[in-house]
């Protein structure tokens, strides 16, 4: 133990070094490469997706939001099937940064506390991980569009 | 081309969020990352920064959650061309309820269907 | 007048030690899979065990575990005097509706993944000090019920650092009596709660760590042994990094344990079911007690353990708030005579 005729903060600060010494080396650089192809690869089937609705003449936005809806729908499909998980897992970032990552964050808690019931388990986590990236997304969207009205 | 850019853009975005998880030794959780993603995507939408971003990379620039952030932004900035300060309030949500239905639908959905396989 | 079967500071003696009477594990599969699959009594290959839910899961593991050392110590429930167990979740119900399914005296414990330790050190005293002749102790853990009290759902797309352990799903229950054939419990050192500062709940081995090596030294120092008296000094769940850390510790204190120091944790999982830093949870020491260690001793390969228990008391709510995650550890010393 470290030596305690010192004062704790000092063994605190001791073990701290301590800890940090034993601490494996994370893996960075397999880490980011595999968040990048993964990533990569959610986007560019995004990119097919919203080809083919242009090409089914779709204007922009809708075929934006349709690819949004359609990639949504495969993601809370395969965290049904138990395989967005493993996605992330393998690939950080690259399985949660795509909107897929979003679907799952609400798919995932959502099932997992249906026996919970039907308002208190899947109506209230649902939003579990959902409901905070609302209510950011919601409050900074509003505080921009409130400054373009008095900036403008 | 696009799809060399959706691919490289969409990519990068998302190593942003593999250095943000793995330089704070994993305090970031998913929800951290989608939160600042979100939040990171409306304010560089905002700035005028992240059309252009769309333009180039098309589905690699919407598809990563910054995109999510980018659609609430706009919208809300063109409500408030349209219909003033009230627009601020209406624009975000409609632009992005889509997704944002998609989401609750699908995922009440799956909810109900599939049992986690643990 | 000092309490007459104390020694030292922390550590208790027992006159007439009780005996493990009898032990049983059951556990998940990847447990079944891992080095110690075949010293398991059980080996459940369903997440659910049949149940609606995982929670009922772990119940009926614990309550079958539990029902499989009475089978094995030729007892019924009505020959327990007391029984002692405690488990990861809320409220310890795990412990409870199997208190409830067995209907003996219940006394429900929380040391977090020290239970087991706890249970069997109290369990122990109980017996020697004339409170109880046969008590019935135990502990259970499940992945999937751990996982998405104190951390986040299974289905969640998530990474996990290479400090990170995986909980152990299984439960191990023990019949600890005042007569009969088996290994004895000889001491116990009751550990205190030591927090140094750690606050990363995917590092609980680093939390634990002090706990563990505060409790070792203090029973060495307590009964003036040295590590070379134990065939054996192993600790619960402090994992990989942990382990490496406690080791440290101790030898600061000026003791070597390195030769003989093991951990519950690194023996559960093999290097390829890629559980990172190993096993953690009530039921990881508990099943490697109940089953390996237990026939070790049966077998004359270890004549003398020291086994410590270690916790990492961590609640999701403090954690939120800041709060750093403090450890614990519990010793007892099993002998075969």
């Amino acid at each position: 133990m470290p030596d305690n005729s010192l004062p704790v903060i000092k063994q605190k600060e001791q073990y701290a070094k301590m800890v940090k010494q034993s601490m494996p080396k994370a893996r960075v650089g397999r880490n980011i490469f595999w968040a990048f192809v993964v990533g990569g690869l959610i986007c560019l089937l995004g990119q097919f997706i919203l080809n083919f609705y242009q090409a089914l003449g779709l204007g922009a936005s809708e075929a934006g939001a349709a690819t949004s809806a359609t990639l949504v729908f495969l993601a809370a499909f395969l965290t049904g099937l138990g395989v967005y998980d493993e996605v992330s897992r393998f690939g950080g970032a690259g399985g949660i940064v795509p909107i897929t990552g979003f679907a799952n964050s609400m798919v995932a808690p959502a099932m997992e506390y249906r026996a919970e019931g039907l308002v208190f388990g899947v109506g209230a986590r649902l939003f579990a991980v959902a409901g905070p990236v609302l209510v950011w997304g919601t409050v900074t969207a509003w505080a921009a569009g409130v400054l373009y009205f008095i900036f403008r | 081309m696009q799809f060399f850019w959706a691919f490289v853009i969409g990519g990068v975005i998302c190593v942003i969020g593999q250095l943000l998880i793995d330089l704070t030794s994993y305090k970031f959780t998913p929800a951290h990352v989608l939160v600042t993603f979100v939040s990171a995507g409306v304010v560089i939408s905002a700035l005028g920064l992240y059309q252009p971003l769309v333009n180039l990379a098309g589905a690699g620039a919407t598809v990563p959650l910054t995109g999510f952030g980018h659609l609430l932004a706009q919208g809300a900035i063109n409500g408030v061309k349209q219909h003033g300060l009230l627009g601020a309030f209406s624009g975000g949500i409609s632009a992005a309820a889509a997704g944002i239905t998609a989401a609750v639908v699908f995922g009440y959905l799956a909810a109900l269907t599939f049992r986690p396989r643990g | 007048m000092a309490a007459p079967r104390k020694n030292g500071k922390q550590t208790v003696f027992f006159q007439s030690p009780p005996v493990i009477i009898a032990a049983a594990s059951i556990v998940g599969a990847m447990e079944g899979d891992g080095p110690l699959g075949s010293y398991f009594d059980r080996v459940v290959y369903d997440t659910y065990y049949s149940e609606k839910t995982w929670e009922k899961a772990e119940q009926r593991m614990m309550l079958e575990a539990m029902r499989k050392a009475l089978e094995k110590a030729n007892l019924q429930e009505k020959d327990i005097d007391i029984m002692l167990a405690g488990d990861l979740l809320n409220q310890i119900i795990t412990s409870s509706f199997t208190a409830r399914a067995l209907a003996v005296p219940f006394l429900g414990l929380y040391g977090a993944c020290s239970t087991m330790c706890e249970s069997m050190a109290l369990g122990a005293m109980l017996i020697d000090g004339g409170f109880a002749d046969r008590v019935l102790v135990g502990a259970s853990s499940h992945y999937c019920t751990a996982e998405r009290q104190y951390r986040f759902p299974i289905e969640l797309g998530n990474q996990r650092p290479m400090t990170a352990q995986w909980t152990v799903t299984g439960a191990g229950a023990a019949v600890l009596a005042r007569e009969g054939n088996g290994p004895v419990i000889t001491h116990a050192t009751i550990g205190k709660v030591v927090d140094f500062g750690q606050g990363d709940s995917q590092n609980m081995g680093a939390a634990m760590a002090p706990a563990a090596a505060d409790t070792i030294t203090c029973h060495l120092k307590d009964t003036a042994r040295l590590p070379d008296y134990y065939d054996l000094i192993i600790t619960g769940d402090l994992g990989a990094f942990g382990k490496r850390l406690a080791e440290q510790l101790v030898t600061q204190s000026g003791y070597d344990i390195t030769e003989r120091f093991s951990d519950c944790g690194i023996l559960i999982y093999n290097a390829a079911q890629d559980v990172h830093a190993g096993g953690s949870g009530c039921g990881c020491s508990a099943v490697v007690i109940c089953s390996y260690l237990i026939n070790q001793l049966k077998a004359g390969k270890y004549k003398r353990l020291l086994v410590t228990g270690t916790g990492a008391l961590l609640s999701p709510c403090s954690a939120q708030q800041g709060e750093t995650v403090r450890g614990i550890g519990h010793a007892v010393v099993m002998e075969m005579r």
